[in-house]
């Protein structure tokens, strides 16, 4: 598995349902039958906005510039972002 | 960070995690600790419009996938209508079954099928173990479900052992059949629900059992518990899991008439939140319904303030203390300190009341279809 790079584009992957939840979200991977707690709404709006940013790392910013993400979670939601991809809750977006 | 999130999961979610929808109260065997004293069809059960208005239901509320049970839920005759129309709705389907009427044409069938998960129940790695407790023929019809699973190509599924003292010395065996058919294995907790509650006492493990039990589980991640053996966690390091009781607040049960309780091993008026037959259906039990909502409170420790231990166990099973007669602010009836036998022992001499599940759904007599059941003891 590929280490997560933040200068890559990423998307949610789709056979990944998320739902919000008051402390974030789950997210339930359909394939894997995998159960992941997101334990941020910010974390849950970087994962679902990744599909629209060139980059992880353009997510990141756009989504504390949209006020979405404070500069404070950003750290955290950049680390959390790793995790993901090693359990497919994202994956790299084929290019194009 | 695990408890925090643990104590935030126990104040609510948007949906439940663990659903379990139990379709039908008719079973074609009468095993000896039925939690839902499964066996005579009730005839107000939820027709298929019903159901599928309760699929539509779990849809908009995002459930990721129900767990299917019963009785057996092969026996209702729209059972693939059902299971087709929750996966074709975006819910996932998790079944358990004692596979008797899973033939070579229902595997192929369930083999086709996307997101549909199968367990087969098995509580002994042999006919003799197994047969006491499910009747005669149930494990020669489970081995033969599994090898209808195998040969159409159905891939891995699950094979769910209710653990007691008689099969404890036999969870080698059950390792090795699951691992025989490329299946995971499941291991969960026998409580005094349903006709649990008299065969409890003869079956549940002893204390020595447990411990083996949990030294057996901490080698082996990879085998499923459903989070049902969580008071084990008071012997040292805590299993993988939520290790908190989830009744109304992470698993509910909806039964076969619609009644929607805290969790399946908990079928008593008690327990009962409401009825998706209610106006608005599910979604209002869950969401606003008295007994979820006290759940969803915090709870004191009350008896087990003071051992070291109660963060780890959380002060066991509801269910399990429940219908021993034990006040659910104390030790669950197998805390592993003993502090639960020392409690039955006291509520015995005081002369507690001890609340009974009632035959519910039993068969009156002997079972007509299928394995003859053979009873344990002198329980007739």
């Amino acid at each position: 598995m590929p280490e997560f790079r933040g200068d890559l584009g990423y998307e949610k992957h789709p056979r990944v349902a998320i739902r919000h939840e008051e402390f974030g979200g789950l997210a339930y991977h359909y394939g894997t039958r995998r159960l992941l707690f997101l334990k941020s709404r910010a974390l849950v709006d970087v994962v679902e906005a990744l599909a629209d940013h060139p980059t992880a790392d353009d997510t990141l910013s756009a989504c504390v510039s949209a006020g979405r993400v404070s500069a404070e979670q950003a750290p955290a939601c950049a680390a959390a972002l790793p995790r993901l991809l090693d359990a497919d809750v994202i994956r790299v977006r084929a290019s194009g | 960070m695990a408890t925090t999130l643990a104590s935030r999961l126990s104040r609510g979610l948007a949906a439940p995690i663990c659903l379990t929808w139990e379709l039908t109260y008719g079973c074609n065997l009468a095993c000896v600790h039925c939690l839902s004293s499964s066996g005579r069809r009730d005839p107000r059960e939820l027709s298929t419009g019903e159901a599928r208005r309760v699929v539509d239901e779990l849809r908009e509320l995002q459930v990721f996938y129900v767990n299917i049970g019963g009785g057996e839920p092969m026996i209702r005759p729209d059972f693939f209508d059902l299971i087709g129309y929750a996966t074709g709705h975006g819910v996932g389907v998790k079944f358990s079954t004692n596979g008797t009427l899973l033939t070579p044409a229902a595997a192929r069938r369930l083999a086709a099928m996307d997101y549909v998960d199968v367990q087969i129940s098995v509580d002994g790695a042999e006919a003799a173990t197994n047969d006491a407790v499910r009747g005669a023929g149930s494990y020669r019809a489970a081995r033969r479900a599994m090898d209808n699973l195998a040969g159409a190509g159905f891939g891995s599924f699950k094979i769910s052992v209710v653990v007691t003292r008689q099969n404890v010395s036999q969870l080698d065996t059950f390792e090795a059949l699951a691992r025989a058919y490329g299946a995971e294995l499941r291991l969960t907790r026998l409580r005094p629900s349903g006709r649990g509650a008299d065969s409890w006492a003869e079956l549940h493990p002893t204390q020595e059992q447990q411990r083996e039990l949990y030294a057996w589980l901490r080698e082996r991640p990879g085998v499923l518990t459903g989070d049902s053996f969580f008071h084990l966690s008071a012997l040292g390091e805590p299993l993988p899991g939520l290790n908190l009781c989830g009744a109304g607040r992470v698993v509910c049960l909806i039964d076969p008439v619609g009644d929607v309780y805290a969790c399946p091993f908990v079928l008593h008026e008690q327990f009962r939140a409401g009825s998706v037959r209610d106006a608005g259906g599910f979604a209002a039990v869950w969401r606003e319904s008295a007994l979820f909502t006290e759940l969803r409170s915090p709870t004191s420790a009350g008896a087990c303030a003071s051992c070291g231990s109660y963060d780890a166990c959380r002060g066991g099973c509801m269910a399990s203390k429940f219908f021993t007669g034990l006040p659910l602010d104390g030790p669950d009836p197998e805390c592993v300190h003993g502090h639960g036998e020392a409690a039955l022992a006291a509520a015995g001499a005081a002369g507690r009341d001890v609340p009974h599940p009632g035959p519910g759904h039993s068969h009156a007599g002997p079972v007509r279809q299928g394995p003859v059941f053979v009873p344990l003891g002198t329980r007739g």
